[in-house]
């Protein structure tokens, strides 16, 4: 993924750095309980809401399983739609790609659909290394952009800064990327999109390429869907001469009918909305109507590992809605910047460990930055048990075992920073299969009970810090048993 | 080996243990929410446009030219965009200065336009929302985009579905699609929603009705 994130701290370090900042964590919060309760409100509405969100997960999980089957079919259909498609093993090759086919139109500028997929591969970097600038048009993007910023949510990259901050940044930069904010800009947000909308609108009208993911593709039809808000998508995939679309393999779905659950649950999931202001859909080329080339750039980038991996694959089921980051008690006091990647949150947790290898700092600590109460899986519209995935990648940062990393299947070792652990793991394991053993230990401490410290000396400090140590009985249970035939020989 | 090969091989080695699966896809889910009759589903529809800001009007086959010109006037419109296929009548009683898409307008041009006036393929009532399919009477993908006020014109109840799922099965795939669900908005400052960014900021939509509408 994008080398933005590199040598990012563990998440317990960032973490403990954003928990710090009280305007973050009150931004969070406002805007996280914002959503939450209107979402609950949208979903109410539909009394199917559990048809809807299985049948989009057996939708999801039934192309996953023939997902080569419909990646050809898909190709098929956009072919003779009269588009191109290219396939990416991973980031490098998709942004050559890319840089490729803009060059190839001569043209030193594109503008941008807020797009996931581009954000992880670091397209806009790429494309800046070869001199092609990428503008972001989604509003919340541009403040990202604006600010040098990095995205921190799957939905409203922004969404750590509020109205006031917002203000700043648009006053101060926009002026060194095109149209200046207008004067006297106040903090209204009706003003900031004005002032967006004015910025942004010679940027589209002179475009000549856009750059897109897609919520969507349909396998059968050859048809790609973009859902969004403000129309700064519309914008960019049907004024521009080229289209470029960088989109996830794990996207296709397999027919047009499969999209009746989708175009109903990703709204209501996302913004909380019966249907987003603006949804788009395109089929190859039409004469005379928006681009004239369609490229479609299919993405895999650690897609198939995360395919081989039994539990975890269950991530690729994701729509990217952001409920289960919207939700979750640990992104609304850390934010999303702690957790090292485009995808935050619960999702990004279990996704960008298995996309990016457990081998960071960042990557080895993600699945461990959960209190695993479940909101998540609860909210998830395609029903993806983040907990079990969390908990099975606990696993195995800690114990390592057998993985496919770009395609290949390798065998991790066991993470360092958890040796303790497996010490203790280990001891309770010989200790527990040694009856003689366990008892001698037991009698031992029954003894000792009142030298026992009330916190654990070392390391162990942190654990016992917030937490009381176990009192430990004056007789150990089995010696009570046998003593008292079960209680029933006259206990004392 | 190229990456096509490279990827759809990592797919099926991926998948080398898993589970066939065999059982249909269950589809327990509403083909639409709730029963009504269909003056009733045409009132929803106005209930959900103009819950997400867009302007409702009512008329009837016969006022439909004097609402439009009024609505353009009203907005102090000085030209209006006109797809090639739009019923004449429609605009019969304006004198607003008519521009009609050429394959070579550019975006700039369209953007000095005021207004655009269109049909619709579909409306959805549940979710408020009017799906434009790019025919005749509706134009290509940009002039409903660039300028900052668009009058959509829907036959009710010929057009008016209850249903995402309804509505889905009455469109074509292969023709571009623009669902369109009140105003431009968005969300991005503070997750809360805000109405006009890029696309049009104001949306009317004219629901015209031919005939009577069944009150059964």
């Amino acid at each position: 993924m994008s080398g933005t994130y590199l040598g990012m701290p563990a998440f317990p370090e960032a973490a403990r750095e954003a928990v710090a900042n009280t305007t973050l964590r009150g931004n969070l919060r406002h805007a996280t309980h914002t959503i939450r309760a209107k979402r609950a409100k949208a979903v109410a509405e539909v009394s199917d809401w559990a048809g809807l969100r299985e049948a989009g997960k057996q939708i999801k999980d039934h192309t996953l399983r023939h997902l080569d089957r419909y990646l050809v079919q898909l190709e098929e259909s956009v072919t003779a739609a009269g588009g191109v498609v290219h396939w990416a093993a991973d980031a490098d090759e998709a942004n050559e790609i890319v840089v490729r086919l803009v060059k190839t139109t001569g043209e030193s500028e594109v503008v941008k659909v807020k797009s996931m997929a581009t954000q992880e591969i670091g397209l806009n970097e790429a494309l800046q290394a070869e001199g092609i600038h990428a503008y972001e048009t989604d509003l919340a993007e541009l403040i990202v952009q604006l600010g040098k910023d990095r995205p921190s949510h799957i939905l409203v990259p922004a969404i750590h800064r509020n109205r006031g901050e917002i203000r700043d940044i648009f006053a101060r930069e926009m002026s060194e990327w095109g149209r200046p904010a207008p004067e006297g800009l106040t903090d209204s947000p009706a003003e900031l999109a004005e002032a967006a909308r004015l910025h942004l609108r010679e940027k589209f009208l002179r475009a000549k390429v856009g750059i897109s993911g897609a919520n969507f593709m349909v396998a059968d039809t050859g048809t790609l869907v973009v859902v969004e808000s403000e129309g700064n998508g519309r914008m960019c995939l049907t004024l521009p001469e080229t289209l470029i679309s960088v989109v996830g393999i794990e996207k296709v779905v397999p027919t047009w009918q499969d999209l009746e659950v989708f175009l109903q649950t990703l709204p209501r999931s996302s913004t909380a909305e019966r249907m987003n202001p603006y949804t788009s859909t395109w089929t190859g080329t039409t004469d005379q109507d928006g681009p004239s080339a369609f490229h479609l750039v299919l993405l895999d980038n650690g897609r198939t590992d995360t395919l081989a991996d039994e539990v975890g694959r269950q991530a690729l089921r994701c729509i990217r809605c952001s409920a289960c980051l919207n939700v979750c008690p640990v992104y609304e006091r850390a934010g999303g910047h702690a957790y090292g990647s485009v995808y935050p949150g619960p999702i990004g947790a279990i996704l960008s460990p298995q996309l990016r290898g457990t081998g960071s700092e960042i990557d080895a600590s993600l699945p461990y930055a959960s209190s695993l109460c479940g909101a998540c899986y609860e909210v998830c519209p395609v029903a993806i048990d983040i907990p079990e995935v969390l908990v099975h990648l606990r696993e195995r940062v800690v114990q390592g075992g057998e993985v496919t990393r770009a395609g290949n299947k390798v065998v991790l070792r066991p993470a360092k920073g958890h040796a303790a652990e497996r010490a203790a793991m280990r001891a309770a394991r010989w200790a527990f299969s040694h009856a003689g053993a366990l008892r001698a230990g037991q009698r031992a401490a029954s003894r000792t009970r009142r030298f026992h410290p009330r916190t654990l000396p070392g390391p162990g400090r942190a654990w016992s810090g917030t937490r009381d140590l176990p009192p430990v009985p004056a007789e150990p249970f089995r010696d009570w048993w046998q003593r008292t035939h079960g209680g029933k020989g006259g206990a004392k | 080996m190229n990456s096509r090969e490279r990827i759809l091989g990592r797919v099926r080695r991926a998948l080398a243990d898993a589970p066939a699966d065999e059982a249909p896809i269950a589809r327990d889910y509403l083909r639409e929410h709730g029963r009504r009759t269909v003056a009733e589903t045409v009132e929803l529809l106005a209930e959900n446009l103009a819950d997400y800001r867009a302007l409702v009007h009512r008329a009837d086959t016969g006022g439909l030219a004097g609402l439009i010109a009024g609505l353009l006037e009203k907005r102090g419109s000085a030209s209006v965009l006109v797809p090639p296929g739009l019923d004449e009548e429609w605009l019969a009683a304006t004198g607003v200065k008519r521009v009609a898409d050429r394959a070579e307008s550019t975006p700039a041009e369209l953007d000095r336009v005021d207004s655009v006036v269109t049909a619709c393929a579909v409306a959805i009532a549940e979710t408020g929302t009017l799906v434009l399919d790019g025919s005749p009477d509706q134009g290509r993908r940009r002039i409903t985009l660039v300028p900052d006020h668009h009058i959509c014109v829907v036959r009710v109840p010929d057009q008016v579905v209850s249903s995402v799922p309804q509505g889905l099965e009455r469109l074509d795939p292969a023709r571009p699609l623009t669902w369109i669900s009140g105003p431009s908005a968005t969300s991005d400052i503070e997750l809360d929603r805000v109405e006009g960014v890029h696309g049009p900021r104001t949306l009317e939509v004219v629901l015209v009705s031919q005939g009577r509408i069944e009150s059964t």
